[in-house]
């Protein structure tokens, strides 16, 4: 038998895992906005550190973070197959099996943790990993499934890497700190409602209990608007307790009002009501799918605008 | 020449499985260094502890 048709017998998967796929794994984008916020808690403490043990810190809030997605995707392949935001997803798409990247997983969890509270402190290796269980553990595997709050209840896990940045720097986390935590708690809700508003179909279709799915479109955003009405003064008590300075005043009342005119745009829209058949009948008309991504975009230039005063205002002294 | 297929998996499978070992080796370096140069800043933090100032 010669060595090409050899090859022919052989089992050929259609889809090998790349090394990409378990990139994917670490959902690099949730990451980015994790290590950034992360980042920031640890300049904001204003405590000298080394350069890198502040690096190590960040990489092991940024490897931890990574360690949460690998967990979730894990636990999650067969809802994330359901939906069309997720299925291209490497365990949804079936490229990596499930056991594989929750083994992923457990390893950096465990590496991440170990480092920090080898190279940090413990305070801040206790608190990555609390975060990391809070979000495989009671938000995947508990509430995802359960409850139209998850999103809520499990925004803790996303709004804790300021506190443990703040902790990495200082060996405490004060109430600058947990107001930081408080502002990307209350944030979550208006931002992941405002997307799940337009993709409500996906996550009935996937037996996911959000927010608009149980309590429908109008309640969704009549929370989204009640959760921008707290969010808002509360981004701005930084600058009341001396953490934030000009910037960071100027993007909290700016930037705080335009997301409540958004917010209330949205409220007033139909967003998340049933699509309509167009004037000739041959296409369907999701109403207030614009309202409800513009507020999703912009809640996210917010958040990052919000922290990059804080980071600037810190970090290089401006307008102090 | 052709790429050796030992696992007889077929020959894309093969080439990511060796990127991925590839990975893993280079994470695995990555992380030696890691706690190498955390060792070496740790050490050198408690210098002025054990060194005599000679002033």
């Amino acid at each position: 038998m010669t060595e090409a048709s050899l090859s022919d017998l052989s089992p050929v998967h259609a889809q090998p895992a790349l090394w990409s796929d378990y990139v994917a794994l670490l959902k690099p984008r949730v990451m980015s906005l994790v290590v950034f916020t992360g980042l920031t808690g640890l300049v904001c403490a204003d405590t000298p550190m080394n350069p890198v043990m502040a690096a190590i810190a960040v990489l092991c809030i940024a490897v931890g973070a990574g360690a949460s997605g690998a967990l979730n995707m894990a636990y999650d392949g067969d809802i994330d197959a359901r939906m069309r935001r997720t299925r291209a997803r490497p365990v949804a798409a079936g490229r990596i099996k499930a056991g594989e990247a929750a083994a992923f997983g457990v390893v950096l969890s465990l590496f991440s943790v170990m480092l920090m509270g080898l190279a940090v402190n413990l305070l801040a290796a206790g608190l990555l990993l609390f975060t990391i269980l809070f979000y495989a553990v009671v938000y995947t595997m508990g509430l995802k499934r359960r409850t139209p709050q998850n999103i809520v209840i499990g925004g803790a896990a996303g709004a804790l890497p300021p506190v443990i940045g703040w902790a990495a720097a200082t060996g405490h986390a004060p109430l600058d700190a947990w107001l930081l935590f408080a502002i990307i708690f209350m944030w979550t809700p208006p931002h992941f409602w405002a997307l799940a508003l337009n993709t409500g179909e996906d996550y009935a279709r996937a037996g996911v209990p959000m927010m608009p799915v149980v309590k429908g479109a109008r309640s969704t955003r009549l929370q989204i608007l009640i959760y921008s009405l707290i969010l808002v003064p509360l981004a701005t008590a930084p600058v009341f307790t001396r953490l934030g300075h000009m910037l960071y005043a100027a993007v909290a009342f700016g930037g705080g009002a335009a997301f409540l005119i958004l917010a209330f745009r949205l409220y007033r829209s139909r967003a998340g009501e049933r699509a309509e058949a167009g004037p000739d009948g041959l296409y369907s008309v999701k109403p207030g799918a614009k309202e409800a991504r513009d507020l999703f975009a912009y809640s996210i230039l917010y958040l990052t605008l919000l922290f990059a005063a804080l980071l600037a205002e810190h970090a290089g002294g401006l307008l102090r | 020449m052709r790429e050796p297929d030992p696992f007889n998996e077929g020959l894309d499978a093969a080439k990511a499985r060796k990127m991925r070992s590839l990975m893993i080796v280079l994470g695995l370096l990555a992380f030696i260094v890691l706690i190498f140069v955390v060792t070496l800043i740790k050490l050198s933090a408690n210098l002025p502890h054990v060194v005599p100032q000679t002033s």
